[in-house]
């Protein structure tokens, strides 16, 4: 327990060395050290480090915690809830569901704050549906992979509807911002956008922190875990009900990022070991850390910036494969 | 205490899988239940365990109906060693105990020193403590039923069932089970065990419910419940029931 408290802390070092490196990099690189004397000191050395700190790279840095650390828990809680390694956040839908929301009102011309409330709504609504197929379904079959198929179902329609939008809209102004939205960005994002999200995520992110030892005993399966005391319906419950908030609510700002919350619970575990009390946090802190580096290569290794979600699946698909590679030799 | 199950029929809403059934446990005092595969040994432990609803009738711990309970309530009480069991995350065998301390804590809670304390013992008592800090998914078969008996245990309660304790462990894993159900049954738990060989009745001297066509055959104690004729009855197979160093075993003819 003190060396996990202790590789915690190490994250959270990391975490805030990123954060202050990540004000550093970009089209307008600024010396770390002018960025901690404009901080601590007030002192100006460039006329642009104030507009830049604050206006321009303060929400991206923002958004890239609160994304990457939420999508990151999302994951780690689904994997627990449906005691599979392989589960990602858009388990039940909640993806395909913000992006069918987001498509439609780009395709109405919709001003940024409808896309994202849209998109929001879309991909809340896109869970409910696949719990109320599941629910429909459960005598039939067991109650999680009821679940998991729902999911696939609302996922393929909800896919289906994006793929509608995509050949409605018109190709020359319409259908690239769909394209574009649909491969996740943080470029749009201002204070506006953080303040609104932040409040949910974390208000979200309580519970599951607090049910944290519940997911624990689940990973014997529900009917165990209820031998154990655990009211197993209520526990899904919370847990769905947060991940999808967090999900949804990074969604809505930054479009769809891939991979992130598959590989990082993948990488936490790996860290800090299966405990979800600390496995959330790391979760966070890890996926924070991922995504504000993914996001600073996204804005400075090319004149024209690369969009999120390209960049995670590149980088994340190589990194999956070396955690497992290295954790196959500790038996999962 | 005892665990008593009123005129119950089991099963699901399209099968019943066992009628009138008429139960009385108590602890300080191990049944086997021995029937065919099939015959409803885990509906009726599913049942009791309140995850496979009741159809009729009604199960009474200490004369209270527990219909009404919350799976907290019960697991304080009744603690279940299941049969096949997977684990998709590298626990160690001390959290697996300590999950069985999770029916006293509060709803947002986690273990605390004393629970920790606890589950230690458990690890003790089933002298198991070697394993501690193995990972469960790294144990042979017969240690990690150890471990959940451990974790059975560190519930605290007052009846444990268990689903053939005994199926998939080598021989000496089974004796080494056998020697624990016994130590327990001293230690004033009831066990409820379910089993494919009428010989670990003798070893528990147990008392015997047998299930066959969907109800309750025969039960007592042991040695008058198992006989060459309840036995070729549900299983159709000749068996002589012999003594040997003053314990009764069974040899199945016509090999």
């Amino acid at each position: 327990m003190k060396r996990s408290l202790l590789l915690l802390a190490i994250l959270f070092i990391v975490l805030s060395a990123t954060t202050l490196l990540s004000f550093a990099v970009g089209r307008y690189p600024i010396a770390v050290a002018d960025i901690l004397r404009y901080l601590f000191a007030g002192e100006q050395i460039d006329e642009n480090i104030p507009i830049l700190i604050e206006q321009v790279r303060t929400p991206r840095i923002l958004g890239a915690i609160l994304a990457g650390g939420s999508l990151s828990v999302a994951g780690a809680v689904y994997q627990g809830l449906f005691r599979n390694p392989m589960v990602s956040p858009d388990i039940l839908g909640v993806t395909s569901g913000a992006g069918f929301g987001a498509t439609l009102a780009i395709l109405f011309s919709a001003g940024l704050a409808a896309i994202q409330l849209s998109a929001f709504g879309m991909g809340l609504l896109a869970v409910f549906l696949t719990l109320l197929l599941s629910r429909i379904m459960t005598n039939v079959h067991d109650k999680v992979l009821t679940m998991v198929l729902s999911g696939m179902i609302v996922g393929a329609l909800f896919g289906a509807l994006i793929a509608l939008m995509k050949y409605l809209a018109d190709s020359e102004s319409r259908l690239p911002d769909i394209v574009f939205w649909l491969m996740g960005s943080l470029s749009e994002i201002t204070m506006k956008e953080i303040k609104m999200v932040a409040p949910i995520i974390l208000i979200a992110l309580v519970p599951l922190q607090l049910v944290a030892w519940r997911l624990n005993v689940l990973s014997f399966g529900e009917g165990e875990a209820r031998t154990l005391g655990v009211n197993t319906k209520c526990l899904r419950l919370i847990v769905i009900v947060c991940a999808s908030l967090l999900t949804a609510s990074v969604i809505a700002v930054s479009g769809l990022i891939g991979w992130v919350g598959l590989i990082i619970p993948h990488l936490s575990r790996f860290i800090i070991g299966p405990d979800h009390r600390l496995l959330l946090p790391a979760s966070f802190f890890t996926g924070s850390v991922f995504l504000l580096w993914v996001d600073n290569l996204s804005r400075s290794i090319a004149s024209l910036e690369i969009p999120l979600g390209i960049l995670t699946s590149m980088i994340g698909a190589p990194l999956f494969f070396i955690v497992l590679k290295i954790s196959s030799k500790r038996v999962w | 205490m005892e665990l008593k199950i009123k005129n119950a029929s089991l099963g699901y809403r399209r099968k019943v899988v066992l009628r009138n059934i008429d139960l009385e446990l108590l602890t300080g005092q191990t049944t086997c239940f021995i029937g065919k595969n099939g015959a409803g040994k885990t509906t009726l432990f599913k049942s009791i365990l309140g995850i496979l609803p009741l159809l009729d009738g009604e199960i009474l711990l200490d004369g209270k109906n527990i219909a009404a309970w919350n799976r907290r309530r019960f697991a304080q009480k009744v603690a279940y060693v299941p049969q096949a069991r997977s684990l998709p995350f590298p626990f160690t065998v001390f959290e697996v105990v300590l999950f069985g301390r999770t029916a006293h804590l509060g709803a947002f809670s986690s273990p605390g020193k004393a629970d920790k304390l606890i589950a230690e013992d458990c690890l003790e008592r089933l002298q198991i403590r070697y394993l501690k800090d193995c990972l469960f998914t790294q144990i042979s078969g017969g240690e990690q039923q150890l471990a959940i008996v451990a974790r059975a245990l560190a519930q605290q309660p007052a009846f444990l069932i268990m689903d053939e304790p005994t199926s998939n462990l080598d021989f000496g894993n089974q004796i080494k089970i056998l020697n624990q159900v016994n130590k327990l049954k001293n230690d004033s738990l009831g066990i409820l065990m379910a089993t494919h060989s009428p010989d670990h009745a003798f070893m528990c001297d147990a008392q015997v419910t047998v299930i066959h066509r969907e109800g309750i055959r025969k039960q007592g104690n042991c040695n008058q419940v198992i006989t060459g004729e309840i036995l070729r009855e549900i299983y159709d197979v000749d068996v002589s029931i012999c003594r040997i160093e003053n314990r009764k075993t069974c040899i199945p003819l016509n090999i």
